[in-house]
């Protein structure tokens, strides 16, 4: 931005008279809010809701799969109005999973990242009064929502076997063009399209306000992690949703106009939607995870009273990450009879990202080390995530071994690996980034007590969730199944099990918001002490409603990852 | 923010937005590249086809080498939405790399009323596929089988001599010739 902060000021704000905190009313603040932190808490709070919708999911397929034979699927299918039958009952199990995995992927993790601490902290770290497009910023918002309810409202109509879409969140063709009739997967796939014209918006958003609004002084090379992480996934964003819209705007021609795209009967290939799914698909889980590096960035180095280690390293290791990441989509298809040329360059290309995330890693443990640590709850969610993350990589590079994938492939070994990257790698960094800003955004200090409670709870919970879903892996056990041998019985238990202990410490953490809003103590501008240096912690807590309307200055003395004295 | 931040948002958005049609285009313009990709290497066991003076070209190179034998196998099978009896009339055949030969499959319509079907077709290992040559074959076009009509269709091939010089498919000692045939789809657009 070529304005300076004198001239800026001269001819812009057209609030000038008003107090920087003036608010709209109730109905046009949050409905027709153009506020990047309005929407940003609008974001959080939907991505809570959709996540205890999806965790109560995973909670009842826990208990369905805590014994073998199937015990409560028939009850489920009844109480949403369906027939029981064992056909019915089983698809039912196919809608389940599918709702998990979608509300999971694009209404819990996605709206929270981008959408929630994104929206709130991109502006405020880089010195932007707002984003670049505000009204475009509520349509985002509001289509997220409106895919959402397409989502829901799929799960009343018929698709096919039995009420709900049941096709995987993968919606692999043909089960989800000629294997489910009725419109509940039409109603699944036009989720998909709200929520990806959503992010696309979004990540427009995002790449022209990280480009052009950030305050004077504020290079590239200046920004904060969290800022590299957006820009990047905002970029992903950009490249690989198209890509999904194309391939299932293809399934719903396929299924409702006849074309053949995914047909052989009439010349179409059902593999050709596997290389486009997830030529999104392996974007799509950097996606989730890359601003959740960029949070931990922050966390660690906060906690540290340390610039982070090899600031450079870390954002370019992001952009390696972001690059390679579009081509190794195949290693997801390792079985539709790939030749073995063509596995090794997946393998190896897979194994080429192990480079950039160990980079991250061992650079966060480097800021650690030699630090003056102070184990606040963010600090302790991320030692968590970066401990977590780290199993998870590890059994990601044993699966991208195309050898070894043709005996792991759809098995519970891909479940406890995926989960231990998302819903402990993404998850925790959430978790983190949440204890991290709760103060800045609502001014309340949380309990530290109950935070750490919530960290052990969620930490032993998920564990003994996942951990066990290794073993049942490596002896064969099969992922998307309601029932299974007795063989399997003992470790299905114990991840039920894990589940319960997960789920009482979500309770905590509800209770810990509902303690901060009713009996936080105020939180300053700046609770974490030194260690806290981007912009957000110079404002208030929470921020003014409009912000920097004079925008600060970062001197060249002044750089924020390496705590130089201000010698100048 | 100042007319010319406004001006500058609006270029960085459009060029954002002008990357993201451009995806969009590529994934619709994979289906057509996919095809093209699959036909070319020979991606997911597609077989190539030949026209007569290629084939003679291979016969005689291949004679003139010396050239093994290879064995073929032969399935035949429909998919669940045609209402034919489809086989083939040979379980395998022998041949020497380049050789010209000519295998036949039956086709009967079971049902009350002239059905048109399609055939899809793979080899097995997939590596073979842009080794194996049709130079006429009845998965080329449409058949339509009036009621109760048996035929017996034709495939006439070659196996590419140059096999040999693959060192993923060198060794292969027999090639499985796979078609499914299904109904005929007339689109409707």
């Amino acid at each position: 931005m070529a304005t300076t902060a004198e001239n800026f000021q001269a001819h812009t704000d057209d609030h000038g008279g008003h107090d920087a905190d003036h608010k709209p009313a109730f109905f046009a603040r949050w409905f027709m809010s153009t506020n990047h932190k309005d929407i940003g808490t609008l974001y959080l709070i939907f991505a809570i809701c959709a996540g205890i919708i999806g965790g109560f999911i995973s909670g009842i397929m826990r208990m369905e799969l805590a014994a073998p034979g199937i015990q409560y699927l028939g009850y489920w299918v009844e109480l949403m109005g369906g027939e029981a039958a064992f056909d019915a009952n089983l698809h039912m199990w196919n809608v389940l999973i599918t709702a998990h995995g979608l509300i999971m992927v694009f209404f819990m993790v996605m709206p929270a990242m981008i959408g929630g601490f994104g929206n709130w902290f991109v502006p405020l770290m880089i010195g932007a009064p707002d984003m670049a497009f505000p009204r475009m910023n509520n349509i985002s918002f509001w289509l997220t929502v409106a895919g959402f309810s397409s989502l829901m409202f799929s799960t009343f109509v018929p698709g096919g076997t039995g009420i709900g879409a049941g096709t995987g969140w993968t919606v692999y063709a043909p089960l989800s063009t000629t294997g489910s009739t009725g419109p509940a997967v039409d109603f699944a796939i036009f989720s998909l399209h709200l929520a990806g014209a959503a992010s696309i918006m979004g990540a427009i958003n995002f790449i022209t306000t990280i480009f052009n609004m950030r305050a004077p002084g504020m290079t590239l090379h200046k920004m904060p992690l969290f800022v590299w992480s957006v820009l990047v996934t905002a970029f992903l964003l950009l490249l690989a949703l198209p890509v999904l819209a194309a391939a299932i705007t293809m399934l719903l021609t396929d299924r409702n106009f006849g074309t053949t795209f995914f047909d052989p009967a009439g010349g179409g290939d059902p593999v050709l939607y596997q290389h486009l799914f997830w030529f999104f698909g392996h974007p799509e889980v950097y996606i989730m995870i890359l601003p959740g590096f960029g949070m931990i960035s922050q966390i660690v180095a906060t906690f540290s009273r340390k610039p982070v280690f090899g600031y450079l390293g870390m954002a370019y290791a992001m952009v390696a990450i972001g690059v390679v990441g579009f081509v190794v989509w195949a290693h997801h298809m390792y079985t539709t009879g790939l030749d073995v040329n063509t596995k090794m360059y997946f393998t190896a290309a897979t194994m080429v990202i192990a480079v950039p995330t160990g980079v991250k890693i061992f650079s966060w443990i480097a800021t650690m080390w030699g630090g003056s640590l102070e184990f606040k709850s963010p600090l302790v969610w991320s030692m968590g995530f970066i401990f977590l993350f780290t199993v998870g990589g590890v059994t990601g590079v044993v699966l991208a071994n195309g050898g070894v994938d043709d005996v792991l492939h759809d098995t519970y070994y891909v479940v406890a690996h995926f989960h231990y990257v998302l819903s402990m790698g993404a998850v925790f960094s959430l978790f983190a980034g949440f204890y991290y800003w709760f103060p800045k955004m609502s001014g309340k200090m949380h309990s530290e007590f109950l935070a750490h409670l919530h960290f052990w709870g969620f930490f032993i919970g998920v564990n003994v969730i996942f951990f066990p879903q290794h073993f049942l892996g490596m002896d064969g056990m099969p992922r998307r199944i309601p029932d299974y041998p007795d063989a399997y019985a003992y470790f299905n238990n114990i991840s039920s099990i894990g589940y319960m202990i997960m789920a009482a410490s979500m309770v905590i953490f509800f209770v810990n918001l509902a303690y901060a809003f009713l009996a936080g103590k105020k939180a300053g501008d700046n609770p974490w002490g030194e260690g806290a240096t981007t912009l957000e912690w110079t404002l208030s807590s929470p921020p003014p409603y409009h912000q920097f309307e004079t925008l600060p200055v970062i001197e060249d003395h002044h750089d924020y990852h390496d705590h130089r004295p201000a010698t100048a | 923010m100042s007319a010319i931040t406004i001006n500058k948002n609006l270029r960085v958005g459009a060029l954002a937005l002008l990357m993201a049609l451009g995806m969009l285009g590529l994934g619709f313009a994979a289906v057509p590249l996919y095809r093209m990709f699959c036909q070319v290497t020979g991606f997911g066991g597609t077989t190539q086809r030949a026209t007569l003076s290629d084939a003679a070209l291979a016969e005689r190179m291949a004679k003139s080498a010396g050239a093994p034998t290879i064995s073929v196998r032969f399935d035949g099978t429909t998919a669940g939405d045609i209402p034919w009896t489809f086989k083939p009339d040979q379980v395998t055949q022998t041949l020497q790399l380049g050789e010209r030969k000519m295998a036949f499959f039956t086709a009967t319509n079971d049902s009350s009323e002239p059905i048109t079907g399609t055939a899809t077709f793979n080899v097995e290992p997939e590596q073979t596929g842009r080794y194996f040559n049709k130079i006429q074959c009845f998965c080329f076009t449409e058949q339509t089988l009036e009621p109760g009509q048996t035929v017996h269709m034709p495939v006439l091939y070659y196996v590419d001599p140059a096999i040999m010089q693959d060192d993923n498919a060198s060794n292969v000692e027999q090639i499985t010739l796979s078609y499914t045939f299904h109904k005929a789809i007339k689109p409707e657009l």
